[in-house]
């Protein structure tokens, strides 16, 4: 597989940067921070991870960027989010509907989900080049028949005419690669794009998406819970707990040297498949993960932290930066 | 060690209609010629992809689907032949622990009624003898006896997951089959869930069948680790020999595919072409040729037979035909073991 860290990333320019994003939703246990003050930059051609359990938020944020929530309940309470220097936040529904599925497109976990069951594969894909390019149906099709070929559908002349209950997972995914990438957007939002599938499947579409992402130079925001993803495909990464970024590094650095103790916590209470690895007891991060509409006072880890401080039960930690690119939300890094 | 469970030549075929108004009928060949034993407080493991056939095993060995074929003896006694009323008082050793702690709770049941059922079923106790051990079980999973007036859905996925776990022990069971039982579950939470599950088989003898598709997991919880594929186990061993060597090509592409959580780990991965192939129509041979980076002549032709590559490590794959065939045979009566009633297994 393409290995991470060593993709060149000279002279970077800034594709996305997303800048105190505070995304909240209306619900009847009251307001739910389900981003709360999130600051992220993803350069061109960057892979960048984002990582954490249910609840986090991470889902919400790439949808935010899209602005694919249902508004209400949800609401931008602050924050801004430059895309090409263009703030997606305030562009008006036109301009986003021409950045949506072709400057940023989006996978999602479940593709059967987000194919629509009722028309053919080469029907959707048609789609996409007949909005945004304006091609004629002969041309889109031949378009959408070469996109299939090229993410690995075999037959891809008979699959274009087949509908998604007939294929597989792992071409279900594929065909929703090919439509995301059809017109060569500069950011993918990857959204759990691999847990549906199984493991073999799984490293087959991961190598898809490297090898499409050096081939169009397309940067990807990869949003997972699995470490050993984000271990093998991403460049940097951000932590994320209710709402909030823990930690963000790049990510040899943040295996190397995790530093706040959810990251840490989460590391050790993985079980690992790889031979010279020999596990202990796992590690158990006590407690489970609070509610975004209850959250704790101070910082919102300090109920599970086994280092937790007095002033940890009183104020909430801010995001610093602790060795370059490293940075850290945590009163015992960096605060010093 | 003496062994609990013994399955051998387990088949078990679907019946699905296919074409058009559903005329013709074929066969899903779901768990095709399984054999293994489980050993008292041991742990197997079944792993595989989807598909693999492995819930199905898990299934059909509690009955809760009735398999095919083959012959499944629990403490000695085919279960298979049993009648209801023997088999009912069988099962209070038998117990099983679903993926999806959401649809496996009664959500109008508070969790005292929910652990408090299997008793009412299977043990004749009065009311106070049956409190005393629902909170001794509700003790043991880690929950609080406040807890016992709550309803499911005041509960997050670990708790409900301990609410089950209660539940499939508040009978004492002999044999726990987990069904992918972390597999629903966050990171953090699966951590502490799974160190439970060691702990409780240590203080409760137990011995559990192990399902799920996540490698890393199955070696936590393993001790011998049964890889599965379209219906068949294609290696069976030791989880230390599984994990540092494992024979069959499929074990090797599966473990070279699992993403490793060290991003200085530069890898060779074995990249599994295809998808798996429908279990309607098995490919011939091996069935897992077409999709193996090993693959011989021989292996589109002649099915592998299950041979002993080394003591206890069991693979069926043409590379290991220098191998002596295994023949499951049972360990508790001889006379049986010379005469084994083995309907439909292929071997």
């Amino acid at each position: 597989m393409t290995c991470a860290i060593h993709s060149s990333h000279e002279n970077p320019v800034t594709l996305l940067q997303i800048d105190n994003l505070k995304t909240f939703f209306h619900s009847r246990r009251g307001l739910a921070r389900a981003v709360d003050g999130v600051s992220l930059q993803v350069d061109e051609g960057e892979v960048v991870g984002i990582v954490g359990e249910s609840g986090c938020g991470k889902s919400v944020l790439a949808l935010s960027i899209l602005k694919l929530l249902p508004m209400p309940p949800a609401f931008f309470e602050d924050g801004r989010i430059l895309f090409m220097g263009q703030d997606l936040l305030a562009c008006s529904r036109e301009t986003l509907m021409g950045i949506r599925g072709n400057r940023i497109s989006m996978i999602f976990q479940e593709p059967m989900t987000a194919l629509n069951p009722v028309f053919t594969v080469g029907n959707q894909l048609m789609e996409v080049f007949r909005v945004h390019r304006g091609l004629e149906r002969a041309e889109a099709l031949q378009k959408a028949v070469d996109m299939l070929a090229r993410v690995g559908v075999p037959a891809p002349e008979r699959r274009v005419k087949e509908y998604p209950y007939q294929l597989s997972g792992g071409m279900r995914q594929r065909v929703m690669i090919a439509m995301a990438l059809a017109c060569r957007p500069a950011l993918l939002l990857a959204d759990e794009p691999t847990t549906a599938l199984d493991v073999s499947i799984q490293a087959q579409i991961l190598e898809l998406m490297m090898e499409l992402k050096a081939e169009l130079n397309t940067a990807i925001l990869l949003i997972t819970h699995d470490l050993g993803v984000v271990a093998e495909a991403t460049r940097r990464v951000a932590v994320m707990y209710t709402g909030r970024i823990m930690e963000e590094a790049l990510t040899v650095d943040l295996f190397d040297r995790p530093l706040h103790p959810y990251t840490r916590g989460l590391m050790a209470s993985i079980p690992r498949a790889d031979a010279g690895f020999e596990s202990g007891r796992l590690n158990e991060i006590r407690g489970g993960v609070p509610s975004v509409a209850a959250l704790p006072a101070g910082c919102h880890f300090e109920p599970r932290c086994p280092e937790a401080m007095d002033i940890c039960r009183t104020r909430l930690p801010r995001l610093e930066s602790v060795d370059g690119d490293h940075r850290v939300a945590c009163w015992r890094v960096g605060h010093a | 060690m003496p062994e609990l469970l013994e399955v051998r030549h387990l088949v078990k075929h679907f019946a699905v209609r296919r074409g058009l108004l559903g005329r013709r009928s074929a066969k899903v060949h779901a768990v095709d010629d399984v054999s293994f034993s489980l050993a008292e407080n041991e742990t197997l493991g079944l792993v595989g992809e989807s598909g693999c056939g492995k819930s199905t095993t898990g299934f059909s060995i509690l009955r809760l689907i009735e398999p095919t074929g083959g012959e499944v003896r629990f403490q000695g006694q085919n279960i298979l032949s049993l009648d209801p009323e023997p088999l009912r008082r069988l099962r209070r050793n038998m117990q099983i622990v679903f993926q999806d702690p959401f649809g496996s709770l009664n959500p109008r049941l508070t969790v005292e009624r929910v652990i408090e059922e299997p008793l009412l079923n299977h043990e004749e106790l009065s009311a106070a003898a049956r409190r005393a051990r629902v909170r001794e079980t509700l003790e043991m999973v880690g929950l609080l006896p406040e807890h016992l007036t709550r309803f499911p859905h005041e509960f997050s996925g670990g708790q409900r997951q301990r609410v089950c776990m209660a539940r499939a022990l508040v009978l004492r069971p002999k044999l726990v089959v987990g069904d992918e039982p972390v597999s629903a579950l966050d990171v953090s939470v699966r951590a502490q869930v799974l160190n439970l599950l060691v702990e409780l088989q240590r203080r409760l003898n137990l011995s559990y069948l192990f399902i799920s598709h996540d490698l890393a997991v199955i070696r936590y919880v393993s001790h011998r680790v049964g890889v599965m594929y379209l219906g068949q186990i294609v290696e069976l061993a030791d989880v230390k020999a599984i994990y540092a060597r494992p024979l069959h090509p499929y074990t090797r592409a599966l473990l070279s595919a699992v993403p490793v959580p060290d991003p200085r780990r530069s890898r060779q991965r074995i990249l599994i072409r295809g998808d798996v192939p429908s279990p309607i129509d098995p490919p011939p041979g091996c069935r897992f040729h077409p999709r193996c980076p090993e693959v011989m002549p021989v292996c589109r032709e002649q099915a592998p037979l299950t041979r002993v590559a080394e003591s206890n490590h069991l693979v069926r794959c043409h590379l290991h035909d220098r191998h002596d065939v295994w023949t499951p045979t049972f360990q508790a009566s001889a006379c049986d073991a010379l005469n084994p009633s083995t309907q439909g297994g292929s071997a």
